[in-house]
């Protein structure tokens, strides 16, 4: 039983597992529901989606999973032959199943039926109605033969209103590949722990103390420095030209990485990284810190992030002199491989969504310096990129 | 066990509806996320009031750790007692104190349980507590003796989404996102709340709030309970709707917006764009 929506989900990087998929077998078995379009959606939703990023695409593979039965036309299944239906039902019901349909009126009057209402549904449709059905109502879904002709026949009213329910796709801005807010920065950035204790001696170690104590056989009081992040982090920010753009986007994620880390630094560099880089925008030309300077500074346990758009001439990471601000003595790709030699974490967080990058030969160069880890700057590709800089 | 179906004080969507029925007759904790200020919280408590059952509240802060859910054993009192000869000392149950999932357990009812706001603690705490959700039992080591749970709580959890939370614990639960209701929603949950209002007060008041949720830059959208509280403040200040609609523009700031906004850039916020429409007008 809908397996192929299981699928479906799992093709669309909703990420169900089977323990949700029983769970939702569950609840059907148990009735948690009235065999309702809009309630099986419902309840789909709340057994297998966890996140509300992902509400969006489920809604998505709600829709299309149950929209394929709207090109089923009617007329084709109302010339589908009798005893072939008969033989396919009699290969899938039981005993007890078949008893039922007897009791109904038996065979014939039950195809009788199926033969009205399938008239009946094909004018409804084209009436402009979609066809997803209700189940549960009718003496034909009971049974289910096939899902597609459990929607065949069913009462009047359910089924337009209901597939409005996931068309409308509410949870659309929810989805994890739109840009984020400083909070879910926040958030996305924390994975990025590495906890130590360092420092003065402020905490009371409780268990240390009951130890040495029972050691003892005294009082014995036991301190421990408190507990700190101490992961160090050194953020690089293309800023200028082509980046005005994403000015925003670079702002919050200043922010959020500010109060997030305790060790952080950064510095500014204009398209490409060269020989030398500066703190302060309005002072940039005449307060400059040599680049070799900062490579000195920070030992190479910082985890390095560099935020640029990386949309740029071929020739200013490639060519000595192609900078379009200054002669630079070494192309810019010679800078980035040295700072990938010196730091082990390097990540390239991009604003330009990742669809358009193959289009745009500077990010692919700087992609492969960089050995593919560049990510984009959404909350999906943060995530990734912190990940990648906590190996 | 009884169907939840929304209550006098609380307007329960149909979604909502199935959700908080599926985890109860599966018995599996139900996860609830949502803007701040959409009635998470009170869902757990009309649920408890509409079942019929009592509610356990287990409020999670950054320092809450897994363990305080379940005992705590109080080494430090027992030292001093020790110390002091009391005889409570030969007993290590004294020291024992229950938390809320001990309190839950051994309930007689099938109680509500509660853990609100279980992104405040650390991203470690809901995968200690995998276990005890899941098998509904725990081991007290200081006694040796299993805690079991005589008959499963509802378990209701809420998250402002401050952190992720580990896969792990998310397969075990069902999840339910409360969405900011819409206007008819929005319509019945204000009648509910405050049945005697003026009809076009509200009407008015609602044109306002939806205005300004769509105004683009807001740090805080308001949400359900400021609105609510906003309608309270118009309805003792005696405003009619008559003032709500009047949109003079040098009164483009609503009335008692302090309700509705609360924070100093937003109001400032407001305030540009009023000048920016009043400039237009002359």
């Amino acid at each position: 039983m809908f397996l192929n929506f299981f699928h479906d989900l799992r093709q669309a990087k909703v990420p169900v597992t089977l323990k949700e998929y029983l769970a939702l077998m569950e609840g059907l078995d148990k009735q948690v529901i009235d065999m309702k379009v809009d309630e099986f959606y419902y309840l789909s939703r709340t057994a297998l989606v966890k996140d509300e990023r992902n509400l969006d695409k489920f809604d998505r593979v709600f829709a299309h999973a149950f929209k394929g039965l709207e090109t089923l036309d009617a007329t084709e299944l109302a010339q589908i032959p009798e005893d072939w239906l008969k033989a396919l039902t009699e290969k899938f019901l039981t005993e007890e199943e078949k008893k039922q349909i007897e009791a109904l009126g038996g065979w014939e009057k039950l195809m009788e039926e199926l033969k009205k209402r399938l008239e009946e549904q094909k004018k409804r449709h084209e009436g402009g109605n979609k066809m997803i059905g209700t189940g549960g109502t009718s003496p034909f879904g009971a049974y289910g033969y096939n899902p597609e002709g459990i929607r065949m026949g069913q009462d009047k009213g359910r089924h337009g209103k209901a597939v409005k329910v996931w068309d409308k796709r509410e949870y659309k801005n929810l989805d994890d590949s739109v840009e984020l807010g400083t909070r879910n920065i926040k958030v996305a950035l924390r994975r990025l722990r590495k906890w130590a204790r360092e420092g003065a001696l402020t905490e009371l170690d409780l268990p240390e103390t009951i130890r040495a104590t029972a050691h003892q056989g005294y009082l014995d009081l036991v301190m421990r420095a408190e507990r700190h992040n101490k992961v160090k982090v050194l953020i690089f920010f293309d800023i200028g030209g082509s980046m005005d753009a994403h000015i925003k986007l670079c702002e919050e994620l200043f922010s959020a990485a500010r109060t997030e880390f305790k060790h952080m630094d950064f510095f500014y560099f204009h398209n490409c990284l060269y020989e030398s880089v500066w703190k302060d925008n309005r002072r940039r030309h005449n307060e400059k810190t040599p680049t070799w300077d900062v490579l000195h500074k920070y030992p190479h346990d910082y985890k390095v992030v560099i935020v640029g758009d990386a949309t740029m001439s071929p020739y200013e990471i490639t060519y000595p002199g192609g900078s379009v601000e200054h002669w630079n003595e070494e192309p810019g790709a010679v800078w980035l491989e040295r700072l990938t030699r010196i730091y082990e974490h390097v990540i390239w967080l991009n604003p330009v969504p990742e669809r358009h990058w193959e289009y745009t030969p500077s990010i692919q160069i700087r992609k492969q310096i960089l050995s593919d880890r560049m990510f984009p700057l959404t909350l999906e590709g943060l995530d990734k990129a912190m990940r990648e800089l906590n190996r | 066990m009884k169907k939840f179906e929304g209550t006098s004080s609380y307007v329960a969507t149909d979604d909502l509806r199935i959700a908080v029925n599926a985890a109860i007759t599966l018995e599996r904790p139900l996860l609830i996320k949502g803007e701040p200020g959409t009635g998470k919280t009170v869902l757990a408590f009309e649920v408890a009031k509409a079942i019929g059952v009592p509610i356990i509240q287990w409020h999670i802060k950054s320092t809450t750790k897994a363990q305080q859910g379940l005992y705590e054993y109080d080494a430090v009192s027992r030292l001093r007692d020790s110390q002091l000869g009391d005889e409570r000392v030969k007993d290590i149950k004294n020291y024992i104190s229950k938390g809320k999932l001990w309190e839950a357990f051994t309930n007689d009812a099938r109680p509500v349980l509660l853990i609100d706001e279980i992104d405040k603690a650390d991203i470690e705490f809901p995968n200690d507590l995998l276990l005890e959700l899941d098998r509904m039992e725990f081991f007290v080591y200081e006694t040796g003796e299993t805690i079991k749970a005589k008959q499963r709580p509802i378990v209701m959890i809420t998250s402002n989404n401050e952190k992720e939370l580990p896969d792990a614990f998310l397969h075990r639960c069902f999840f339910h996102y409360i969405k900011f209701p819409d206007r008819d929603t929005m319509t019945k949950i204000i009648d509910v709340h405050y049945p005697k209002i003026m009809d076009k007060l509200v009407g008015e008041a609602l044109n306002i709030f939806y205005q300004i949720r769509d105004v683009p830059g807001l740090k805080k959208k308001p949400s359900t309970s400021e609105l609510l509280d906003w309608l309270k403040l118009l309805m003792a200040d005696d405003i009619t709707a008559e003032t709500l609609r009047e949109r003079d523009p040098s009164k483009l700031i609503p009335p008692l917006h302090g309700a509705l906004l609360k924070n100093e850039q937003d109001v400032h916020l407001f305030e540009r764009l009023a000048f920016l429409a009043r400039r237009e007008r002359n």
